[in-house]
């Protein structure tokens, strides 16, 4: 593994709801705010809004929009940088839903863990040295 | 996983608790004794930090004679590193949560 590796999370699901329906749980804020956290989302591309939980907020910038389809925006939290893009498909009676966050490096990823919990030097002090154990 | 990150957390969450960690990890294996000296608190207090430590797999210990010897085990801190699971149980909760809703809604 290198500092700069990227590292991007998928998650994928069959959903017995159609993507209509997904989708605007996906992109009206009060829905939203219901699944995943309280924000001022739009869906505009460009629109800059904020997703706020207990630990604190991730700013985010609306990349694409494809009604019904794909909906991706940055997400940049703590020194964390990365893209989250969800993607949904008709299937059978409901729909494929693939989720991805993307774009963590190695560095970033620790560096989110670090400020999490206020231990950034001292986590980055130990990975080189889990990095070495292994 | 989530809970093994858990213990993690709390045990590295007492600043003296990772003041003995860093020492094991920079210096080596090292006795209680020599670690209660460089801490400025008791013998019994070290002691106990190293059983939290030892519970959360980020201290080995190994005996000669009559002393007891600790080392760091820097394995211990995968399951914190390892962001990739992390990130995964975080949407798995909140696809969870997604799902629900959409039961809720109305079509």
């Amino acid at each position: 593994m290198t500092a700069t590796e990227t590292r991007s999370v998928v998650i994928e699901r069959q959903i017995p709801h159609p993507p209509e329906k997904i989708w605007r749980a996906l992109t009206q804020p009060h829905l939203i705010a219901e699944w995943l956290m309280k924000n001022d989302f739009a869906p505009t591309v460009g629109h800059r809004f904020q997703l706020r939980g207990d630990w604190g907020h991730a700013d985010c910038r609306v990349l694409e929009i494809q009604p019904d389809k794909t909906l991706s925006y940055t997400w940049d939290a703590m020194g964390l940088e990365s893209v989250v893009t969800f993607t949904l498909a008709p299937s059978g009676t409901g729909t494929h839903l693939r989720v991805e966050q993307a774009g963590f490096r190695k560095d970033q990823a620790q560096a989110f863990a670090g400020a999490k919990y206020g231990w950034e030097n001292f986590l980055g002090k130990l990975e080189q040295v889990v990095g070495r154990e292994n | 996983m989530q809970h093994m990150a858990d213990t993690l957390f709390k045990s590295l969450s007492d600043p003296t608790r990772r003041a003995i960690f860093e020492s094991l990890t920079r210096d080596g294996e090292q006795t209680v004794w020599m670690l209660t000296d460089q801490s400025g608190i008791s013998q019994p207090a070290v002691s106990k930090h190293l059983a939290v430590l030892k519970t959360a797999g980020l201290v080995r210990d190994r005996r000669e004679g009559r002393q007891t010897h600790y080392s760091a085990d820097p394995k211990g801190l995968k399951p914190l590193i390892d962001w990739t699971s992390q990130m995964s149980s975080f949407w798995q909760k909140k696809l969870d949560d997604l799902e629900d809703l959409l039961n809720r809604m109305d079509q």
